[in-house]
């Protein structure tokens, strides 16, 4: 026990040596756009390192009170009880909006239904709408295409579309976002959910509202940005904030208007779109 | 020296004998305890409890009941056998809806409390929160936790790893899935392929074969990815249009895709086989006065049974324990399948999809590795077959 403790203080001592290396760790749907706004960032700055790695939001939010990295990236908010595990060591966590991701629910293009509800989509993906004409469509059965459970959009299309409900079990789950498309393309009656980036020709996105029917809004970075449509999901950067000084400058030019444009670029929608509100200022966590 | 190096020889293959065996035993044995670790964990999500209202008298509750409690699907205690009362439900993440930041404290110290006196103040609430939140005495009635039981998992016929509170990880789905699957795929590969061994061993001459017997062979190295794209976007479509059906992601597709892949293993097993027949049980057949087509089908075939087996044995195992191309083409659909022509999901591509994310230890990667042992047990149950064919045949050949 103790020489394990002594090697542990001795690793941390000689990799503090090494290096004042930024470490970021968390969100596979970050982990591109991440990648590249830091080597973007580092040809600015090629004194500074910066090292990412993926494993997915809870293994970055985890790592972050062991210190095992200097920024978390999450594709979702720090849940409760990992508020509370922060709480528990006194650490005082920051939390700030880098980018914007949205979900597009999509039919074949032949499907004359252009607009759902969130209780309809509920009702959908539940199961307890299983044809098209309960919602205004032709007389086809639904099927509905879901991402495997591995997938943080999974995740997030329960939390915000289900209401935290648990998906009907006979979905159809596909391993990949193209082979969704490919499957709502060729399927008359198919509806699926995919990133506001892969949307092309092939399918339809529908128009969502989530006030009962009184405003619909088609999905697209402009209505992503200034909030009209709802399956939005921001992505996160968490800190800690006596380490704000070593961080801030890459968080800085991440939400700088060159960072920004990257963001654009990699399909993401930026947080400083025309209008921001809350959007890309620093917030403490609690 | 030489004498050396022949012992030499003989203790690195006997060694390397048993290091493979202690190996395969370790691997099976870390599958096995693995598998069985579901057992010991409890229904409701480890650490974990669902705290109800005092004058509540319901107390135990089915992991699918809890399930259906918090997808509101139950929405009245009456149908648990309790009081006539709509059913709330509370989260850890419905907190911030519920207390200010002042009630909960700076550090959250006051969050268990909270949590109990509201559960205390709502009759009909469940909540489903930490062990370790609730305070001590907190005068509220708990849902008993009970072990995962082997029944509910052997005989279960809704497989949901994800569900929380309770997750439910009935294997029925999957097994009939794997099953179905692999036994249409068989029922497809099997006639092709014979024909296309007997073929090329007894038909066909020696340039055709010269040019066949590479190109099936080349099918093998195709990566199983590749098949099931093709699949994705050739074989499902053309059965959505020939069937009709609503949605071309099937069991059907994925044997298809399954037969296509077996085939080279079939064929190059099944062809060797029949080549390797003795020279003399053909003549022999021959100057008895029986025509080409008798002599194939009365002594080649039989007398090359057991090659044929193995290969049909190891495109069966191809087949049960193929995961990618089955995951892109059967839909993934847990539900146990009424026909071929519906989407099913197979054991090997649930692992395959769902052991990334399961956090090691866990109850779902419990499951995962218990799916393992059913598949080691469906091998190990097809490898007996091939044994007890082989040797009934070699006892009629002596």
């Amino acid at each position: 026990m103790k020489r394990t403790a002594v090697l542990t203080i001795l690793c941390v001592l000689l990799l503090q040596g090494v290096s004042s290396a930024q470490r970021v760790k968390g969100s596979d749907t970050l982990l591109p756009l991440t990648q590249e706004l830091a080597e973007q960032y580092l040809e600015k700055h090629p004194e500074s390192e910066i090292i990412v790695t993926g494993g997915g939001s809870g293994v970055g939010i985890a790592a972050l009170p062991e210190n095992t990295t200097d920024i978390a990236m999450a594709s979702r908010r720090i849940k409760f009880g990992e508020k509370m595990k922060f709480a528990e060591i006194g650490l005082d966590a920051r939390e700030v909006i880098v980018a914007y991701d949205a979900l597009a629910v999509v039919v074949n293009p032949s499907n004359p239904v252009d607009s759902l509800t969130r209780e309809q989509l509920e009702a959908i993906f539940r199961g307890k709408i299983t044809n098209w004409k309960e919602v205004g469509g032709e007389d086809w059965k639904i099927v509905v295409y879901s991402r495997e459970t591995s997938s943080g959009t999974y995740e997030f299309f329960k939390e915000s579309v289900l209401d935290n409900k648990n998906y009907m079990s006979s979905i159809l789950s596909m391993p990949a976002t193209g082979a969704i498309i490919q499957s709502v393309k060729q399927t008359k009656g198919a509806i699926g959910y995919i990133g506001l980036a892969y949307l092309n020709r092939f399918v339809k996105p529908l128009s969502v509202s989530y006030d009962g029917g009184r405003h619909y809004a088609e999905p697209s970075v402009r209505t992503a940005a200034d909030g009209s449509y709802p399956i939005v999901r921001p992505l996160y950067y968490y800190y800690d904030a006596e380490k704000e000084s070593i961080v801030s400058p890459f968080v800085s030019y991440v939400l700088s208007d060159e960072g920004q444009a990257s963001v654009l670029e990699q399909g993401f929608v930026p947080v400083r779109e025309e209008t921001s509100d809350t959007s890309g200022k620093l917030t403490s966590v609690r | 020296m030489k004498r050396f190096l022949e012992k030499a020889v003989k203790w690195i293959l006997t060694g390397s004998g048993f290091v493979t065996s202690a190996v395969i035993l370790l691997i099976i044995g870390f599958l096995f305890t693995e598998g069985a670790g579901l057992f010991g964990e409890p229904v409701v999500e480890e650490g974990y409890v669902l705290a109800l209202n005092d004058d509540n008298p319901v107390r135990t509750m089915t992991a699918a009941e809890i399930k259906a409690v918090f997808d509101e699907d139950i929405t009245n205690w009456k149908e648990l056998g309790g009081p006539d009362l709509q059913i709330m439900t509370f989260r850890l993440e419905d907190a911030d809806e519920y207390f200010s930041e002042e009630e909960l404290g700076s550090r959250y110290e006051h969050a268990g409390a909270a949590i109990a006196s509201l559960v205390k103040s709502h009759p009909g609430m469940v909540a489903f929160v930490p062990e370790s939140l609730i305070p001590e005495n907190p005068g509220l009635n708990f849902i008993e936790d009970k072990n995962i039981s082997p029944g509910e998992v052997l005989g279960g016929k809704e497989w949901f790893p994800t569900a929380t509170p309770a997750p439910l990880f009935g294997i029925l789905p999957l097994l009939a899935g794997t099953l179905w699957v692999s036994l249409f795929a068989i029922l497809f590969a099997l006639p092709f392929g014979i024909s296309i061994a007997v073929y090329m061993s007894e038909v066909a001459s020696e340039r055709v074969r010269g040019f066949l017997k590479p190109v099936i062979e080349l099918l093998n190295g195709i990566p199983s990815v590749v098949y099931g794209f093709f699949g994705l976007i050739v074989i499902v479509p053309m059965l959505q249009q020939v069937f009709g059906l609503p949605v071309g992601e099937s069991g059907l597709a994925g044997s298809i895709v399954l037969a296509i892949m077996a085939l080279p293993t079939i064929v190059t097993v099944a062809e060797d086989a029949m080549r390797n027949c003795p020279r003399t049980l053909r003549e022999a057949s021959l100057a008895l006065g029986a025509t080409k087509w008798q002599t194939i089908y009365k002594v080649v075939i039989p007398s090359s049974m057991s090659g044929i087996a193995s290969g049909v044995v190891l495109g069966i195992g191809r087949a049960v324990g193929e995961t990618m191309a089955v995951l892109m083409v059967t839909g993934n659909a847990a539900v146990i399948p009424a026909s071929i022509l519906e989407p099913l999901r197979t054991i090997p591509a649930t692992i395959a999809a769902e052991l990334g994310e399961a956090p090691a230890g866990g109850a779902h990667y419990q499951s995962l590795f218990l799916l393992g042992v059913i598949l080691f047990f469906i091998t190990f149950f097809i490898n007996l077959c091939v044994e007890f064919i082989s040797s009934r045949n070699r006892a009629k050949n002596r």
